[in-house]
């Protein structure tokens, strides 16, 4: 029974799998495409060990629709089962709450053998780093501690987990065992979402250069984009991820997956980057095309809106989005990186002409003009589009400034302002003065 | 000579033998000084001699008696003729003699201050303490004790335009941080009478920006106007202090004010119903201190402030779209609205009736009049008296002991091996 419910769960999933990745015209065909069509199956095959669980949990939190929550943690379950995290398996049942029928309970039977090999194991580890310990030997104890560190995060005690990788560090000998400590702890770090971790120690895995494999710096790349994502420095993020190597390729699974690079690398640039710049490093990137190819709707996008076709642009990143608000990094950037994206293009719209038709553009851009107008507003009050809206014949003209005026109107503002200033300060020298000199003869 | 007085014939003889030359009033001004008890002791029988005395010949034996006569208790029957005399002591009295007192002539000022406050009158004070004030300044830069009164009968009487002339002169000298503090307050309240929020605003900031090592309520009363005068005139407020203001003020001001900092947060929303929402709930607040006026005027200032910013976005744009967007309830206001502003040289736009259309133009302004270059000089030379006069405080306070004195010991704590006496830079 149940395994038929499954196989079936998987069949729909490979048809939608089908449409919504193939091409990008089945999806201008569908451009009401909705949230329900992420492949929950595909897209956890994309991840390894702990981040697929988290993701996956994350995505029954995010999500309304009950059979793709269902779905979701139907995953994270059968995955947990494979690893030994008990205090994960508890939440994850409770949030289950018997809907997945009797196979998908609570395995007390499991989890009580988990736990007592957990303390076995534990135990066994003590001993033997004791025994490291008394014997000095350097190399001994890093291998101690970093199993604990191993056997902490197998268990979901990231605290502990991240306390013991660090501790391996006074006992590192080659630059070798520090990038090793240094992954490890930016693993945990982003587990935990502690980011400041993270870009400190991708700087100190970053000073062994010589040391580092090709992959190992796409890691670290990867892990400070993230880091700057998350810090909402949009331009720094797209310089990592667009950085990012394609030998990356999956063996980064247990935290990011190619496609992802592409997308965050590709949306933080579209929002941050200026027309020059995006050409150079987006567009003219060999290295990054091959993580581009990866998800065609990003690929297009940033094709449209380099070559202004903004309408379909912005298409494409509206049916992303639903998509793009379950990822466990991106969902709190996603309007933030929105709307920048839309201001670009709305200035970038402007910016060639001496006056614009707003019925002309607002249709170039899917919206209405009174609507178009508010944005337009609100661009040019923040001094981003040099231009002023004509509402009577909606028409948007672009404002020349006049220099010589602006000049004479900064020197007669600056003159008032240094009069002032050094009035003031000719006042509060004396009151100075004045308490100096009272100072002075209370003395005498 | 007898130097001590007795009586008050023998006062007499002195003060009218001795009120010729320059000399001779200084030797006056010693007599006077040492007998200063003997005629406070027996002020009420040396009161008759002022009848013989001359206030614009015999200022100075003048003003040391009448000093004496006004500094006890006065019964306020008499008030009124004292206040009589001393109001004519002040305009015939001779410059060069009531300076040589300045101390005496204050007080008899401050006298007159006080009792016309009694009296309830401030309006009889007004032309004499101005007439003081001229008569006792060295130099149009001086504070003088009397001005922070002069101001406050100003105020109080209502007479904002004589006050406002005293406040043209730029103040420089300064010599008591309490008069400077009252100055600034009641100057900028008097500004504000005369809608001369630019100068205003410049007080406050002066008070608030002042240093001080302790607190004063002059300095908060001072920033709640700061913020409100602020919001009508700039239309906007920041809330971050210059790094000059000392700290105390930095660290405390806020906390006191806080309704008026909130209103200035609100305001920057640019959101009328909420402003007037908040100004309804602290109303008794802004009563109390006695701001209501202000801030109803920084609420009629949001219109404007929402208008003006339309000019910058828009180059026609209709009454009825101006009215939603700057929130004022009909456009037939939003036309006034735009009107006064047009009247008053905010923003420079054509209505057109017709269609409903407002038409926002750029600054006429082409600078190449010769009103306008002659503008611009008269700031230069402005600017040029103001840097040669910060050049000389420069040079005379890198000449003045107590600093360098103050100088050379730091230097000595920083670099043991090149010290020497005298610093070589001054880096103010």
């Amino acid at each position: 029974m149940e395994t038929e419910d499954e196989a079936g769960g998987q069949i729909t999933d490979e048809i939608y799998t089908n449409g919504g990745e193939d091409e990008s015209p089945s999806q201008q065909r569908r451009p009401t495409i909705s949230g329900e069509q992420l492949d929950i199956e595909a897209y956890a095959a994309l991840y390894t060990g702990r981040t697929k669980i988290s993701r996956l949990i994350f995505i029954s939190d995010k999500c309304n629709n009950v059979s793709m929550q269902l779905e979701a943690l139907r995953m994270a379950y059968d995955e947990i089962k494979k690893g030994e995290n008990t205090q994960l398996f508890r939440e994850v049942v409770q949030k289950i709450d018997g809907r997945l029928g009797p196979n998908f309970g609570s395995d007390s039977g499991w989890m009580d053998s988990v736990d007592r090999r957990a303390d076995q194991r534990k135990e066994k580890l003590e001993n033997e780093l004791n025994a490291y310990r008394t014997n000095l030997i350097k190399e001994s104890i890093r291998m101690g501690y970093n199993d604990f560190g191993d056997f902490y995060y197998a268990h979901g005690a990231l605290g502990d987990a991240f306390k013991n990788y660090v501790r391996t560090r006074d006992y590192c000998t080659t630059s070798k065992h520090i990038i090793h400590m240094c992954l490890n702890a930016i693993l945990v770090s982003i587990e935990m979402g502690q980011f400041a971790h993270v870009t400190s120690y991708v700087s100190k895995a970053e000073q062994n250069k010589t040391d580092l494999d090709s992959i190992t710096i796409a890691k670290l790349q990867c892990a400070a984009g993230l880091a700057h994502l998350e810090a909402k420095k949009y331009k720094h993020a797209a310089r990592k991820f667009l950085e990012t190597a394609p030998e990356l390729g999956n063996n980064y699974s247990e935290v990011i997956a190619a496609q992802d690079v592409a997308t965050y690398g590709g949306l933080c640039a579209l929002a941050s980057f200026d027309r020059a710049e995006l050409k150079a490093k987006v567009i003219d990137n060999i290295n990054f095309r091959n993580f581009l190819e990866l998800v065609p709707e990003v690929r297009e996008l940033i094709h449209d809106f380099y070559s202004s076709h903004y309408a379909s642009c912005l298409d494409y990143l509206g049916n992303l989005k639903s998509n793009l608000l379950l990822d466990i990094h991106l969902h709190d950037h996603v309007e933030a990186l929105y709307t920048q994206i839309r201001n670009k293009a709305l200035i970038q719209y402007t910016h060639p002409f001496v006056s614009v038709d707003l019925n002309m553009m607002a249709n170039a851009f899917k919206t209405t003009v009174a609507g178009l107008q508010k944005e337009l507003e609100a661009l040019i009050t923040d001094n981003q589009i040099q231009a002023r809206i004509d509402s009577h014949n909606k028409i948007l003209y672009a404002r020349h400034a006049d220099q010589r005026k602006a000049t004479f109107q900064r020197v007669l503002q600056t003159g008032v302002e240094f009069d002032r200033d050094v009035r003031a300060m000719l006042l509060r020298a004396n009151l100075i003065k004045y308490d100096y000199n009272l100072k002075a003869s209370r003395k005498i | 000579m007898n130097s001590n007085v007795n009586s008050v014939d023998s006062l007499v003889t002195e003060i009218q033998g001795l009120s010729g030359s320059s000399q001779d009033v200084a030797h006056l001004n010693n007599i006077l000084k040492q007998s200063e008890d003997v005629i406070r002791s027996q002020a009420a029988t040396f009161a008759s001699c002022l009848t013989l005395l001359d206030p614009s010949i015999h200022s100075l034996g003048y003003l040391y008696v009448l000093e004496a006569c006004t500094a006890g208790p006065v019964p306020e029957a008499q008030a009124n003729e004292i206040i009589l005399h001393v109001v004519r002591f002040i305009d015939a009295c001779s410059v060069e003699q009531i300076r040589l007192a300045s101390d005496k002539f204050i007080s008899v000022c401050k006298r007159l201050h006080e009792l016309v406050m009694i009296l309830n009158a401030p309006m009889r004070a007004v032309g004499p303490l101005l007439t003081a004030i001229r008569k006792i300044q060295p130099s149009p830069e001086h504070l003088t004790p009397l001005h922070p009164d002069f101001l406050q009968v100003c105020l109080l009487a209502k007479c904002y335009k004589s006050g406002y002339s005293i406040l043209e002169d730029d103040i420089c000298e300064v010599d008591q941080p309490r008069d400077f503090f009252l100055y600034c307050y009641y100057g900028g309240m008097i500004c504000i009478g005369q809608k001369r929020f630019a100068k205003a605003l410049e007080l406050f900031h002066n008070v608030v920006t002042a240093p001080m090592s302790t607190l004063n309520a002059i300095a908060v009363e001072a920033y709640k106007k700061y913020i409100l005068v602020s919001l009508i005139h700039l239309r906007q407020f920041s809330a971050t202090f210059p790094k000059y203001t000392s700290s105390v003020a930095q660290r405390n001001l806020k906390n006191l004010t806080q309704p008026y900092v909130e209103l200035a947060n609100i305001y920057s929303t640019g959101n009328v119903s909420e402003l007037k929402e908040f100004v309804q709930a602290n109303q008794e607040k802004y009563e109390n201190g006695n701001n209501l006026g202000l801030v109803k005027q920084v609420v009629s200032s949001m219109y404007k402030r929402n208008i003006q910013r339309l000019t910058q976005t828009y180059l026609t744009l209709s009454l009825q779209d101006i009215a939603n967007t700057a929130q004022i309830n009909t456009h037939k206001e939003a036309e006034m609205h735009v009107l006064e502003m047009i009247e008053d040289g905010e923003i420079f736009a054509t209505i057109n009736q017709k269609d409903g259309m407002v038409r926002f133009l750029e600054d006429p302004e082409q600078y190449k009049t010769c009103e306008m270059i002659e503008h611009i000089d008269s700031s230069i030379q402005r600017i040029m008296k103001l840097s040669k006069k910060l050049t000389t405080m420069d040079e005379s306070l890198s000449c003045d002991p107590l600093y360098l004195s103050k100088v050379g010991r730091e230097r000595q704590r920083f670099d043991f091996d090149d010290f020497d006496n005298v610093p070589q830079k001054f880096n103010l």
